[in-house]
């Protein structure tokens, strides 16, 4: 059976057990599943995965429809990856799943609602189908099987004119032992008119097992509603990663982003942005560092449907050993959206002869009066400075690891949120010890 | 003898710059080295530094009796030779704080002395900050990015302060600099002078050597000393140019 036949046969199991969900979510499930029946996984002929080799995911035997969730871990075992911060309210999931007896709910202001995306298709039912991807939407093959196979995920809904303080971490723990599994996480963050939050979505492993995490996360965002979302990525040396954003912007809404990849086999991180109205403002940044035969892609879009938007998008690389990193990242500025505002950057480090980058700029410019700017550069460390910083008495490793921190502190810098900062300073210091990246994490 | 200099030949890329440097600077000491953009001033301290740039063709280069060419540029700087560049780097990203304080605590360690903590570091780079009459700021901000030419030189004579070198070579650290940074710096160098320690000035010009009086005055020439004396050298050369030099030196060598 091909990869396309196991999912297939995968989803026809769950549907004789019967489909989990409302009767408007079985359908989406069934309209998602024909759509992937019909395009099956993308090849390296589609242009959007031209440099993305999918060939070591269909290549798996997953197990996907596994009779139980896994063993729950410890809290001892997820202490590591949970931001420093005893006031936050933290929802974990394990292997896909919402798990109360290891998540945090601290008392949240005015009608905020946050948990389980699950319990709320009961609970807060009307709210969900209304922002939950609109039917006929197109999907891709990744999209699709989310769409059809999700089980649960973060949701999170803050009403008009609140502000919630203190961040929001989400921890997706894969214990996955054993057979490989496919989670499907599903996030739903709607934000209210004026409303503010900080969202910190982090994908960790316990163990170095292979499995796919193929997340969609979904952000709604009412007039002047401000998300700060972070997304930090510790998936282990053997497992794919492969997730979406998708931002729907209101007039005057401000949504800024830091995705740092440090682990995984391969990642390929999708970021789709409406700018559907007027003043709206998007700030993505992103850091990938990956060694060894690591591959990480991240593929932007940046959808300028109304004037005077603004978007900035600043990506860097750290590439070590034989890993590969791809960015493509596209700009349209649609009929009409005069005076858009739109720059782009990819800048990657290079720490090894073998390791290789493709970059892509992609802008579709349909209106006037625009200003669109984008910038690549790929680049070593020079001779030069590393010989400065060894006349100060730190070695070749120390002056690498150094000057390589150096060069991710301009996307570190831009995080703001200091329990994360410090946790992300002290991954990448660990992540660049001896001056070279490897693999598997530390 | 702390640096002992015999017959030192080094090439760059093939073309030979240094074609037979003798040079011996007892501790205690302040040694000039001056002569014409060319003559081979910058190579003779970056190869001291070692610079993976030149190649040591022939000669040998003493520091504490031991083989100084042996060892990796990081070893020199934890023995103590540290060399003040004229074209100092910047490193992005890298606060100055981090940077000095890794380069600090190598050197302990190197000495088999404890490395300090953050709060330790702190205080002594505070102390030697004042010193070269540095801005609180300086602390967080990246080593030599968007500096102007005279923070960067003040900051090449404050890393010197705090490691504390035996051997420091500045080369021409007091070029571009108006009056009251030259001062900073002199001032710097002068707070460095100690019995136990030398000081090699690399300078196209005097006027340093008003601030910092030298113990001997080399003048290099095509890639050779080809006159040394003392502070007295200094003032003649400033009074008649370094024409007269080469002529004589090419007479030598005719």
């Amino acid at each position: 059976m091909t990869s396309k036949e196991t999912f297939l046969a995968a989803f026809d199991e769950l549907q004789r057990r019967g489909l989990t969900g409302p009767a408007w979510l079985r359908e989406r499930r069934g309209e998602a599943i024909a759509r992937f029946a019909e395009r099956g996984f993308p090849t390296p002929r589609d242009e959007d995965w031209k440099y993305t080799s999918l060939a070591p995911i269909t290549a798996t035997a997953f197990d996907l429809n596994p009779d139980d969730d896994g063993p729950e871990p410890s809290e001892e075992a997820i202490a590591p990856f949970c931001v420093d911060a005893p006031t936050w309210t933290r929802l974990v999931f394990v292997n896909g799943r919402f798990s109360a007896k290891l998540s945090m709910l601290r008392p949240l202001p005015g009608s905020v609602r946050i948990g389980s995306l699950g319990e709320a298709l009961i609970t807060d039912a009307d709210a969900v189908r209304a922002r939950l991807q609109a039917p006929g939407e197109p999907l891709d093959a990744f999209a699709a099987l989310n769409a059809a196979f999700w089980q649960d995920g973060a949701f999170l809904e803050v009403p008009d004119g609140v502000t919630v303080d203190e961040p929001i971490q989400l921890l997706f723990v894969a214990t996955t032992p054993g057979r490989a599994r496919v989670h499907h996480p599903r996030n739903l963050i709607v934000l209210g008119r004026e409303s503010h939050a900080t969202v910190v979505e982090s994908y960790v492993a316990l163990g170095a097992d292979t499995y796919l995490t193929n997340a969609v996360t979904e952000v709604v965002m009412g007039p002047s509603g401000r998300l700060d979302h972070l997304e930090i990525l510790l998936e282990s040396g053997r497992a794919f990663h492969v997730g979406a954003t998708r931002v729907h912007q209101a007039r005057d809404s401000r949504y800024a982003s830091c995705a740092v990849t440090l682990g995984g086999r391969l990642v390929r991180n999708e970021v789709h942005a409406l700018l559907a109205a007027e003043g709206a403002d998007c700030r993505l940044n992103g850091l990938y560092v990956v060694g060894g035969r690591q591959h990480a892609d991240t593929h932007t879009v940046i959808d300028h449907a109304s004037p005077r938007a603004t978007s900035r998008q600043l990506y860097k690389g750290i590439l070590d050993g034989r890993a590969r990193g791809v960015f493509n990242g596209r700009i349209i500025v649609r009929p009409g959206a005069d005076g858009t505002d739109a720059h782009q950057a990819n800048k990657n480090l290079m720490l090894s002869d073998e390791a290789e980058v493709d970059s892509k700029p992609q802008l579709e410019i349909f209106a006037d009066d625009v200003k669109c700017g984008h910038g690549a550069a790929d680049g070593q460390l020079p001779a030069e400075t590393i010989f400065y910083v060894k006349s100060r008495g730190l070695d070749e490793a120390a002056a690498r690891a150094l000057l390589t921190y150096g060069f991710a502190h301009e996307v570190l810098e831009r995080i703001h949120v200091a329990p994360v900062r410090t946790w992300l300073e002290g991954l990448l210091t660990a992540r660049l010890t001896g001056g070279r990246v490897t693999e598997e994490l530390a | 003898m702390l640096l002992e200099i015999r017959n030192l030949h080094a090439a760059v890329e093939g073309k030979e710059i240094l074609r037979g440097i003798d040079l011996a600077v007892d501790a205690g000491e302040v040694h000039a080295v001056m002569g014409p953009n060319g003559s081979g001033k910058s190579t003779l301290a970056q190869v001291i530094a070692g610079h993976p740039g030149y190649t040591v063709t022939a000669g040998e280069v003493l520091y504490e009796g031991r083989n100084l060419l042996e060892m990796p540029p990081e070893v020199r700087a934890r023995e103590g030779v540290f060399l003040a560049f004229q074209y100092p780097v910047g490193l992005p990203g890298v606060a100055n704080a981090q940077f000095l304080k890794a380069a600090v605590n190598a050197t302990r360690t190197h000495r088999g002395l404890e490395e300090l903590d953050a709060m330790e570091f702190l205080e002594w780079l505070k102390q030697k900050m004042a010193l070269v009459e540095m801005d609180a700021s300086f602390i967080s901000r990246p080593v030599n990015e968007g500096f102007s030419g005279g923070e960067k030189k003040r900051n090449e004579i404050l890393q010197m302060a705090l490691l504390e070198p035996k051997l420091a070579i500045l080369d021409e650290t007091d070029s571009g600099l108006d009056i009251d940074a030259l001062r900073i710096v002199a001032g710097g160098i002068n707070q460095l002078r100690r019995p136990d320690n030398a000081i090699l000035l690399v300078t196209h010009y005097q006027r340093i050597l008003s601030y910092v009086t030298p113990d001997r005055v080399h003048v290099l020439a095509g890639g050779r000393i080809v006159k040394s004396g003392d502070r007295a050298l200094a003032l003649e050369l400033e009074a008649r140019g370094y024409d007269w030099i080469q002529e004589e030196a090419e007479a030598l060598s005719r």
